[in-house]
């Protein structure tokens, strides 16, 4: 008996002298990075913050959107035990800073000159009330369509630049007796392709509709127009799109099943994993009507209030890596986005890429850089789930037309409100 | 004389003991069930949206529910789903059981074969259908291969018709279980009454209609209040097989409070909704246990 409760005791010693012993420097980070490519992105990171003697406890939690790791989130904050940073999307940080367990991130953003670098529509979700709280890691944009060459060159016809040269290529490509338009029938999907639809309708319709959510824009004849070329669109999917998820989607523009996907930056590592090369397999180009602007979708690590001064040392750290330009190149490289600062050097991307960075810089000096609403960066989770009702409805047929289509989305939004 | 004092103290003991041993799981019980139901029942009637809040709004959350299409795409999907997995199953359920009952050859292998559905998970059986039902990969391309080329079954693509498919495969999975449960009822009715009803000279059907069934009752109770709490909660399934598509043509209320209160952060709208699923089921099942429970007494 006494052997055992010796036993015990060691045991319970050494637990208790491993875990202060990892408190001591660490950072605890909660995100959903657990594919291939991605954990080896975030890899980079890691190995950054083990030089500087700071360890990293994972804490992933699978899930596409991110969707599990937020209810994870709750349940840890609610317990009082909220980690040291998270991986989260637009509304959601801004959602988790009135509730004031957000950590403030100045003493490294200031001297550092993140408010100079990353561009200033990011930065309305990185700061709240003038203090840095999120380190942004990472800039999608969402208004790309990826077009198979083969498939173009079979066509006779350039890439499209607006709406009438991109309904030629889909009957051309129709014609040829391929799915024109790639697609997977889940909301966000639907949603993705509508971003681009209404941007494509005027860059200040865009602000106007999706941000400022005014109501005449969301029921209007714009709004109309742009439910009308969703309906035209959905004519061109094939007839198993429904529940498919995106990167199949990408797949069959891949296998030369489909002529093209209407997706963000992400579906561009689908094809290079496929061994195919921007500008020979593939070609990037902004939705037609859009070039110039840009949707954004921005993966940033949130930093929530931790206590003891080691810690808070540790966050810092964490946040100081995530900007560094050395960091933001190699991460964005292997994850197919962009950097979040607008002065890495592009040396590194590829075409595609570098086309990317250009488009944001010149989206970020111009104002027509937006937040996506099918990513959680036009509007709060409640009216962006609305929105979602009423497109994906629209795409499978509820509304006879563009007009009912948008006055369902005005009371929608109105109600989400 | 000195042995009384301590049978006193066994007899107190005896007394105490169930009480005591049983204390931890009924305070269990208690605080994780009735508990976090009155929990609901408050966050029902607060602002809350991310985060629980205190800030109480009265009813207005149920005015919003109630106000919200989508929630009344849920009540009609759950109207059809969970009218045609009752009936149906309990008809499937206990025709299997009278024929298994015929004192065939090859029950021992027939019966496990019928109950094994019940053994997967909803999300294995959902995962499963969709596949099978699937018009790219399933039923319909294995027809199109084998030369029927106009074969066609898209039920699962179909915003009229997918709501059939979960129905299908709900179907498929607990019809072997409640085949059992109404087997067992069956073994338990006394073949004394069966062999005078013979003699008298009842038909087969007679003999089925009139005191087979009849007596079954307590087994269509058992079924009924199964099946009943599984369609209303059936979550799994629905995630598995359609994910609540085409669009939002399967939402059921399950899912319609997972999202709310997680995903759409509205979570006062979200616990109202869980707050109706459980005022309907209990609107169900309560007279209906009552007047069988009460028959039984008297």
């Amino acid at each position: 008996m006494r052997k055992m409760t010796k036993g015990f005791a060691s045991a319970l010693a050494l637990t208790a002298g491993l875990s202060s012993a990892a408190m001591a420097e660490d950072v605890e980070v909660l995100h959903w990075w657990t594919a291939g490519g991605e954990a080896a992105a975030l890899n980079v990171l890691k190995e950054d913050l083990a030089k500087q003697g700071i360890g990293w406890i994972d804490m992933p939690v699978a899930g596409g959107g991110g969707e599990a790791a937020m209810t994870a989130l709750s349940a840890r904050v609610t317990a009082g035990d909220a980690p040291t940073a998270v991986q989260m999307l637009g509304f959601d940080i801004t959602d988790w800073a009135e509730q004031g367990v957000l950590g403030n991130l100045d003493a490294v953003a200031g001297p550092e000159g993140w408010d100079q670098v990353i561009p200033e529509a990011l930065q309305a979700f990185s700061k709240h009330d003038g203090h840095w709280i999120a380190a942004p890691v990472n800039v999608h944009s969402t208004n790309w369509v990826w077009i198979s060459k083969a498939a173009l060159d079979k066509t006779g016809l350039a890439a499209p630049t607006n709406w009438e040269e991109l309904i030629a290529v889909l009957d051309k490509m129709q014609e040829n007796g391929i799915t024109p338009l790639a697609h997977g029938g889940q909301p966000w999907q639907d949603a993705t392709i509508f971003d681009s639809l209404v941007l494509a309708q005027g860059s200040d319709f865009y602000k106007a509709a999706f941000i400022d959510l005014d109501p005449e824009a969301l029921g209007g004849e714009k709004m109309a127009a742009a439910f009308d070329q969703l309906l035209k669109l959905r004519t061109y999917v094939d007839s198993n799109f429904s529940g498919r998820d995106w990167n199949l989607a990408s797949a069959m523009v891949i296998n030369g099943e489909a002529g093209m996907q209407i997706m963000g930056d992400w579906a561009k590592g689908e094809f290079l994993k496929a061994g195919q090369k921007p500008g020979e397999g593939f070609i990037c180009i902004r939705f037609p009507g859009t070039q110039g602007a840009v949707t954004f979708n921005a993966d940033q690590f949130a930093m929530f209030n931790v206590k003891g001064e080691e810690k808070v040392k540790a966050q810092l750290a964490m946040a100081s890596a995530i900007e560094s330009p050395a960091f933001q190149s190699a991460f964005n490289v292997v994850k197919g986005s962009v950097p979040a600062r607008t002065d890495v050097p592009d040396t590194d991307f590829d075409d595609c890429g570098k086309k990317g960075i250009k488009d944001l810089a010149e989206a970020n000096t111009n104002g027509t850089l937006y937040g996506s609403m099918a990513h959680g960066y036009g509007a709060p989770a409640a009216v962006k789930n609305a929105t979602f009702d009423v497109i994906t409805a629209a795409f499978n047929g509820e509304y006879s037309d563009g007009a009912t289509a948008a006055a369902a989305l005005k009371d929608a939004v109105a109600a989400a409100q | 004389m000195a042995a009384l004092p301590e049978a006193d103290f066994r007899t107190k003991l005896q007394d105490w003991l169930p009480k005591l041993v049983l204390a931890p799981s009924v305070a269990v019980t208690l605080f994780f069930v009735y508990g976090f139901i009155l929990f609901t029942v408050v966050l029902s009637f607060t602002s809350s949206k991310m985060l629980p809040s205190w800030d109480f709004v009265g009813f207005s959350n149920y005015v919003r529910l109630f106000s919200l299409p989508h929630w009344h795409v849920a009540l009609k999907n759950i109207a059809i789903f969970a009218t045609l997995y009752i009936v149906i199953c309990t008809a499937i359920g206990l025709m299997l059981a009278i024929f298994l009952d015929q004192k065939i050859r090859g029950e021992g292998v027939l019966r496990p074969i019928y109950l094994y559905p019940m053994a997967l998970s909803f999300i294995v059986t959902g995962t499963a259908w969709k596949w099978f039902l699937d018009p790219g990969i399933g039923l319909e391309n294995v027809m199109h291969q084998w030369g029927w080329e106009s074969f066609s079954f898209t039920w699962i693509k179909s915003n009229t018709m997918a709501i059939y498919t979960i129905v299908l495969a709900a179907v498929w999975q607990s019809s072997g279980f409640v085949m059992a449960m109404f087997l067992a009822g069956l073994r338990g009715i006394d073949n004394e009454v069966l062999k005078a009803a013979q003699i008298d000279g009842a038909s087969n059907w007679q003999l089925y209609r009139r005191i087979v069934i009849p007596l079954l009752r307590p087994a269509f109770l058992s079924a009924f209040v199964i099946l009943a709490h599984l369609a209303i909660k059936s979550y799994d399934l629905v995630i598995a097989l359609t994910g609540g598509g085409p669009g939002r043509a399967t939402e059921m209320p399950a899912t319609f409070m997972y999202s709310y209160t997680f995903t759409r952060k509205e979570m006062g709208v979200g616990a109202s909704s869980a707050v109706i699923m459980l005022m309907t089921i209990a609107a169900i099942m309560v007279p209906y246990l009552y007047s069988e429970l009460k028959e039984k007494k008297e």
